[in-house]
């Protein structure tokens, strides 16, 4: 029982991480229908930029009064600036080629993701770099499980970035204009919606959520390299198709789904860390071959 | 009543093939104008040159005096041209209500509830399934809706593509019925059919488009009187 508390609690921690980058991968498909292979190492970078401003900020020592609003100052300012990133992403790489063939885009996001990791790898170097936690320590003791408070925190935050995001989309006047653009670009034009501006916010959120995964990592693991979002911008976009890519609420819940199969497959089997991947991808083929439109795809008729 | 509408002399092209040859036309201030002629002629050709969402290559298009030929399609409803588009084009994965909202888009007066309502009165269905999914109405609840949401941003003039297509006749009586009735509210209305003969009924102008050239105008009565129109688009 404790095992599988253990294995739960882990299994929502990483899931929490893969659903905030499954979130940027869902949202731009939704808008422009382009896998953003890049946004995996956008989450690294978002990573990258929290521990640059950890350490100009000297949080590491800094004493516990100033933490917590230090810590939403990184989060701010990395998400803004991940954001920015994604923002001009979009415009230099994708946006001259909104109406080539869909392969064009899909390659260019390819090439992204290799200059983003080739930069890291200069800046950064090749080896991991040490990450400080700055989530409160200790745990709660339940009688028939021990949670780690830092894990509450992190499922907290993620879980809180996502119902804020769901409130932006549903509720705000950009937010509908996001949607009517995924689902009719002249439609929604015929609205007096700003197509170019509309398709840069949900790079910029996508982004910004990306960051706010980055840091949660590194918080979490203690440990960050350039070559992170390789692997966990595969399984993320993995949580994204198995919750219904260009569905929301489908990446978040896919990403939780993803992280616990991938706890507890680690877990509970002999060597079971190697074959996680191989099970995470075979889901992958498997929704796409029997699914392909998810767990929450889109079912209502358009016509 | 002065001119609110103009296009002179536009070409729109797909590519390399020529849609629309040096069309134009006026609407004036009040007036329902029709736009009749067959399949691919070029009128949703001509009304999506309108809304910017095919500009045109040469010639000018005038709202007001004011040009518009350049400006972008997101820029054009503001400038007073609700477009109700071939094909409805709501957004079915919402409900009728935010369709309605993203009519109002635009706007930022406020007074978006009332006009809201006056729809409702116009159309009572869509009263009854405000909260339902666009995508689940029925045709006709879907034509009213896409009229519906084009009058949300006030447009001084309302652009219809074939609003009756695909209608049962009741239907099709019931939208008829409605253009009327914005109509006489103040609404100025360019409307595309292949419906000659209800459209030229409800107009008081109309032009015949052959093959993306303006080939005949007139008042509706003196077009439902030509032999050719007769012979073409009234089965007579």
């Amino acid at each position: 029982m404790r095992f599988f508390a253990d294995q739960l609690i882990l299994g929502l921690t990483d899931g929490a991480i893969f659903a905030l980058i499954a979130l940027g991968y869902t949202m731009v498909y939704g808008i422009i229908e382009l896998i953003n292979f890049a946004h995996g190492d956008i989450f690294t970078v978002g990573g990258f930029i929290g521990l640059t401003l950890i350490s100009i900020l000297g949080l590491q020592h800094a004493p516990p009064a100033l933490l917590i609003p230090g810590v939403i100052l990184v989060f701010l300012v990395a998400m803004s600036l991940n954001g920015l990133l994604g923002v001009a992403i979009e415009r230099v790489a994708y946006r001259p080629l909104r109406n080539a063939p869909r392969l064009a885009p899909l390659i260019t996001a390819v090439g992204i993701s290799f200059i983003l990791e080739g930069i890291l790898f200069l800046l950064k170097g090749p080896n991991q770099i040490s990450y400080p936690n700055l989530l409160p320590g200790g745990s709660l003791n339940l009688g028939f499980a021990s949670i780690g408070v830092g894990n509450v925190f992190i499922i907290l935050i993620a879980l809180g970035l996502m119902i804020a995001l769901n409130q932006f989309i549903q509720r705000t006047r950009v937010g509908r204009a996001m949607r009517a653009t995924a689902q009719d670009r002249d439609a929604a034009r015929l609205m007096g919606v700003n197509i170019n501006r509309t398709i840069a916010i949900t790079f910029f959120i996508g982004s910004a959520l990306a960051a706010a995964g980055g840091i949660i990592y590194g918080f979490d693991y203690q440990t960050i390299d350039f070559s992170l979002g390789f692997r966990n911008g595969l399984v993320a976009f993995t949580a994204a198709v198995f919750g219904g890519i260009g569905n929301v609420v489908g990446a978040a819940l896919g990403g939780f789904i993803i992280g616990i199969i991938i706890d507890f497959v680690g877990g509970y089997f002999q060597g079971g860390q190697q074959w996680s991947d191989v099970v995470v991808f075979s889901i992958l083929i498997l929704v796409l071959v029997f699914r392909p439109t998810g767990l929450l795809g889109m079912r209502v008729p358009e016509k | 009543m002065g001119v609110l509408l103009e296009v002179d002399q536009i070409d729109v092209f797909y590519g390399r093939i020529q849609a629309l040859r040096g069309v134009s036309l006026h609407v004036d201030e009040g007036e329902i104008v029709t736009l009749i002629g067959a399949n691919g002629a070029g009128k949703t050709t001509t009304l999506r040159a309108i809304s910017g969402l095919t500009p045109a290559s040469s010639g000018s298009i005038r709202i007001r005096g004011q040009d518009i030929t350049r400006t972008q399609a997101e820029d054009i409803v503001t400038k007073g041209i609700g477009h109700a588009p071939e094909g409805r084009r709501i957004f079915a994965r919402m409900s009728v209500r935010e369709n309605l909202d993203l009519g109002a888009y635009i706007r930022r007066d406020g007074e978006t509830r009332s006009d809201m309502e006056r729809i409702y009165t116009l159309f009572p269905r869509l009263k009854e399934r405000q909260a339902q999914l666009a995508g689940t109405l029925s045709g006709g609840e879907q034509q009213m809706l896409c009229i519906g949401r084009a009058m949300m941003s006030r447009p001084k003039v309302l652009l219809l593509d074939e609003p009756s297509l695909g209608l049962a006749p009741l239907m099709v009586d019931t939208i008829f019925q409605v253009i009327r009735e914005i109509n006489a509210e103040g609404t100025t209305i360019l409307l595309i059919e292949q419906n000659a003969l209800k459209a030229l009924g409800v107009a008081a102008r109309g032009y015949v488009l052959e093959t993306g050239r303006i080939v005949k105008e007139g008042p509706s009565k003196q077009l439902m009187e030509s032999p050719d129109v007769q012979k073409a688009y009234l089965g007579i």
